[in-house]
């Protein structure tokens, strides 16, 4: 027999070439591609904002007072009540959309099964999902605004309808994801329905509902639509969010880019940055929160 | 709710928890030396636990397991084996109403646990489980850390006092053989365990509220021999304060642990072209192995089928 010999048999592990090979590489870079394409945009958006915004942020622009948009000279006026408008508008928003929303979507996830209110309540979220914001503001304008007229809880209240549909939507989601093992085993111990719901499933899924929210919220901070109806823009600072017109941030962008005057460009360029500084920071702090929570999931 | 069931949800509710433990000290009939516990395998073996009595399991309109009847006493290792599909998970989840959690799961026929119909309309099922616990085929160690899982059950029922919560989980890791493994890092996350390391840390859980009754769902199946072994030798341990349910492929390990065997089997309905599981034979474990009365039993236990 042949197999006698002592040399060792060569064996060939190198990848053969071939449609095979070519298919692998092909899709390998098509996604470096899209990866590529998708940054672009990003990129570009954030590069410019801290190019042409970066100049004029110093602690009297974020905190002194605005000056109307036809002032011409750059390095006048500040942002103040814009900072103060949009962080009030939106933590009152959040605080009355996010528990709302994550208890909707537990009553959906736990409780709803298959029953008709729960299905009901899921369609109506996905429909208002898909609503322009510019219609919840008209809404809010309708029965809020027309009644006790413009304030900063009237543009919370446009911006927590417009948070309410993401909140419930992507919490449920996070839910479904807990296992279901994890549920029996509380079950098993004898344990309430409400009981598995607050000591397992939700700590269970509370990083995935952090994000969710934090999604809803910059989202929500950086709305002009529902707002022009809703608190005016006024050019004073009102602390007051209850009573009064008020003004946020991206109202204070809308009404400087829109304007010819240099002062007022250099002013919107600064109001973009700091919104979106106030977002990042937010997401920061979320997921901070969040890695403390999820301590034992992996 | 003025109805006359009233007074047996009284009897399952109102049980002490010392209560649950009382008939510990009858006498035990298993207490018949092993060799002739073979030669004598008279039907009477004690306190029954639970009486399964004429029962079939509905997932809508499947019947997924058709008129099983037996008694499971007190005390004892009672073993389901049977092929995959026979209805033996799903009777051991009648016996501490799991079920209830599946959508559209019925339960016909008399379930009775200490002479309480588990199924009565004012029974409830919460209750239930606290008496009755169950480990699962999957570990399922909850996102918190070692201490907290062991805790959990202790807590949910209104233990807050650190130093009882410290001894419970310390009793519950030790007679869930994992004490030594664990002690120097409760506070870490259970995730990080192994697959042996959390099915006794879920055995630990369940010990821990004092059940009266520990169902076992293939608890060994994901396990390596020494941690099946580990598991085991703990069941026959702790056999003499609980009563163990215990849902098994392998005919090996219903022998080695068990005290009964039920042998389930799915029968098929060439017409309607339908398949539902059954009791086929019930009998303490050496009989069952030794002298198998039922040809489909024979050729099971023998490897001729399954």
């Amino acid at each position: 027999m042949a197999g006698v010999s002592a040399e060792p048999r060569q064996v060939d592990l190198r990848e053969p070439a071939g449609w095979r090979r070519t298919k692998n590489r092909l899709a390998t870079w098509l996604m470096v591609l899209s990866f590529v394409l998708v940054i672009i945009p990003l990129g570009f958006v954030l590069v410019t904002v801290i190019a042409k915004g970066a100049s004029s942020i110093n602690w009297a622009f974020l905190t002194g007072g605005p000056v109307p948009p036809v002032v011409a000279p750059a390095g006048v006026g500040g942002l103040g009540p814009a900072v103060l408008g949009t962080i009030e508008i939106t933590a009152v928003a959040t605080v009355m959309a996010v528990p709302l929303g994550v208890l909707a979507a537990i009553y959906l996830s736990e409780y709803g099964g298959r029953n008709w209110l729960a299905a009901f309540i899921g369609f109506l979220a996905d429909v208002m999902t898909g609503v322009p914001s510019i219609i919840m503001g008209l809404f809010i304008f309708t029965i809020w605004v027309l009644h006790f007229g413009l304030s900063g809880f009237a543009g919370s209240l446009a911006l927590g309808c417009l948070m309410l549909p993401i909140v419930i939507r992507s919490s449920y989601e996070i839910l479904r994801l807990v296992p279901n093992s994890l549920r029996e085993g509380s079950y098993a111990l004898g344990a309430t329905k409400s009981r598995v719901t607050v000591t397992v499933v939700l700590p269970a899924a509370i990083g995935g509902i952090v994000s969710g929210v934090l999604l809803a919220v910059a989202r929500a901070a950086g709305e002009t639509a529902p707002l022009l109806f809703c608190i005016g823009a006024a050019e004073t600072a009102n602390a007051n969010v209850f009573s009064g017109a008020d003004t946020a941030l991206p109202l204070q962008i809308f009404s400087n880019a829109s304007q010819p005057y240099v002062g007022a460009a250099e002013r919107g360029w600064g109001a973009a940055l700091t919104l979106i500084a106030i977002c990042f920071i937010l997401m920061i702090a979320a997921r901070l929160v969040t890695a403390r929570f999820a301590r034992y999931s992996h | 709710m003025e109805n006359p069931e009233q007074n047996t949800l009284a009897g399952l509710e109102a049980i002490p928890e010392s209560a649950t433990r009382q008939n510990v000290a009858l006498p035990e009939p298993a207490a018949i030396a092993e060799g002739e516990r073979a030669a004598q395998p008279a039907a009477g073996t004690g306190v029954p636990i639970f009486e399964v009595n004429g029962t079939s399991i509905y997932y809508g309109s499947f019947r997924a397991v058709t008129n099983v009847s037996l008694t499971i006493y007190e005390h004892q290792i009672t073993a389901f084996i049977g092929p995959s599909g026979c209805g033996k998970t799903t009777v051991l989840r009648t016996l501490n109403r799991m079920n209830d959690l599946v959508v559209g799961a019925r339960v016909e026929g008399d379930v009775s646990y200490r002479g309480e119909n588990l199924y009565a309309r004012n029974v409830s099922a919460i209750a239930v489980r606290r008496r009755i616990g169950m480990v699962f085929q999957k570990p399922n160690p909850f996102p918190k850390s070692i201490y907290d899982n062991v805790a959990y059950g202790p807590r949910i029922n209104g233990i807050r006092n650190k130093s009882e919560l410290n001894e419970i989980v310390e009793r519950s890791l030790r007679q869930a053989a994992l004490w030594d493994e664990v002690k120097n890092r409760l506070g870490n996350s259970a995730l990080g365990l192994s697959g042996g390391q959390a099915q006794r840390l879920c055995i630990a859980r369940t010990l821990a509220v004092e059940p009266d009754v520990v169902l076992m769902d293939e608890p060994a199946s994901a396990l390596d021999p020494i941690a099946t072994g580990a598991i085991e030798d703990l069941m026959k341990e702790i056999k003499d304060k609980y009563t163990i349910v215990i849902v098994t492929h392998n005919m090996q390990q219903a022998t080695r642990v068990s005290d009964r065997t039920a042998f389930f089997s799915v029968l098929i309905n060439p017409e309607s072209d339908t398949r539902t599981g059954t009791l086929v034979e019930y009998a303490p474990t050496e009989r069952l192995f030794g002298d198998p009365q039922d040809d489909r039993t024979k050729a099971y236990v023998t490897g001729r089928m399954g």
